[in-house]
């Protein structure tokens, strides 16, 4: 088994463990930290996969930006695990029956599909990661998308203040 | 690393974020519980665009095939980021009007 065997196990049991904590965790904060783990644990997937600007940006943008924001939301409702709301024991039966049985399904699905067998995913080298080809492909084809995610942002964010504002 | 790998390391992760919206009540733990999922959608659309540029690149070395998957994924990244803004603003919201984050309170919605 090679390095890259041993980190792909490596960060997928730890991706897998991290989001099976957050939602086993009865303090809010401490969800957000394991999921802030789970993220980690994908950016080291993206490396492995030579996609050198999406780490980068899932740390910055999710790690950094979007859970810092769950944070405050959290510390300012001052939310523990005190006054955590708790569903009954027989609905969380239910639902880990009911996604156990789509992840059952689904495995089961892609275990059959003949077109997937051989396929292997480029690890470690290709370029199509790297931040000149991907900006090159961003402002040539995708400008207007681009353009449109900006107004999006805009309109976001003006949301996010008026319904704040109530 | 084969392809199916990635499939059922991305399949366990959406499942478990869907049991979390299932069984868990706080509305924050829901919503981060969606963020899980838009997680292993993105390391599925990474895995395949490195999948497809794999079968690509033996034809022609200067190739790029297969970096719309990234694209895709820096725009699911892009309306995430929107989306947890506003969604939180709801949550704030919601809060200041019930003093609960209890999604449970909601269902006032459907009389």
């Amino acid at each position: 088994m090679g390095t890259i065997q041993i980190l792909f196990y490596f960060l997928s049991a730890l991706a897998i463990f991290s989001a099976i904590m957050v939602l086993l965790s009865r303090n809010p904060v401490h969800s957000v930290l394991w999921l802030i783990a789970v993220f980690f644990a994908i950016s080291g997937h993206y490396v492995l996969l030579n996609a050198q600007f999406l780490a980068i940006v899932n740390l910055i943008v999710y790690a950094g930006a979007i859970m810092v924001l769950f944070l405050f939301v959290i510390m300012l409702m001052n939310l523990n695990a005190e006054t955590e709301p708790r569903k009954h024991i027989w609905m969380k039966l239910a639902g880990v029956v009911s996604g156990g049985c789509l992840l059952m399904m689904l495995i089961s699905l892609v275990r059959q599909a003949v077109e997937m067998g051989g396929k292997k995913a480029m690890m470690a080298e290709g370029n199509i990661g790297l931040i000149k080809n991907l900006g090159h492909a961003l402002f040539s084809d995708y400008v207007v998308p681009f353009e449109i995610t900006s107004v999006l942002f805009l309109s976001a964010m003006v949301g996010a203040v008026v319904i704040g504002k109530k | 690393m084969p392809i199916q790998y990635y499939i059922f390391l991305c399949l366990t992760l959406f499942c478990i974020g869907i049991v979390g919206v299932l069984t868990r009540r706080n509305a924050i733990i829901v919503f981060m519980c969606i963020e899980l999922m838009l997680n292993a959608v993105n390391l599925l659309l990474v895995a395949f665009s490195k999948m497809h540029h794999a079968a690509s690149v033996g034809n022609n070395p200067a190739t790029t095939a297969g970096i719309e998957g990234q694209l895709f994924v820096f725009f699911i990244m892009v309306v995430a980021a929107a989306e947890v803004s506003v969604g939180l603003a709801i949550i704030v919201m919601m809060y200041r009007n019930t003093h609960s984050v209890d999604i449970n309170f909601l269902n006032r919605l459907k009389n």
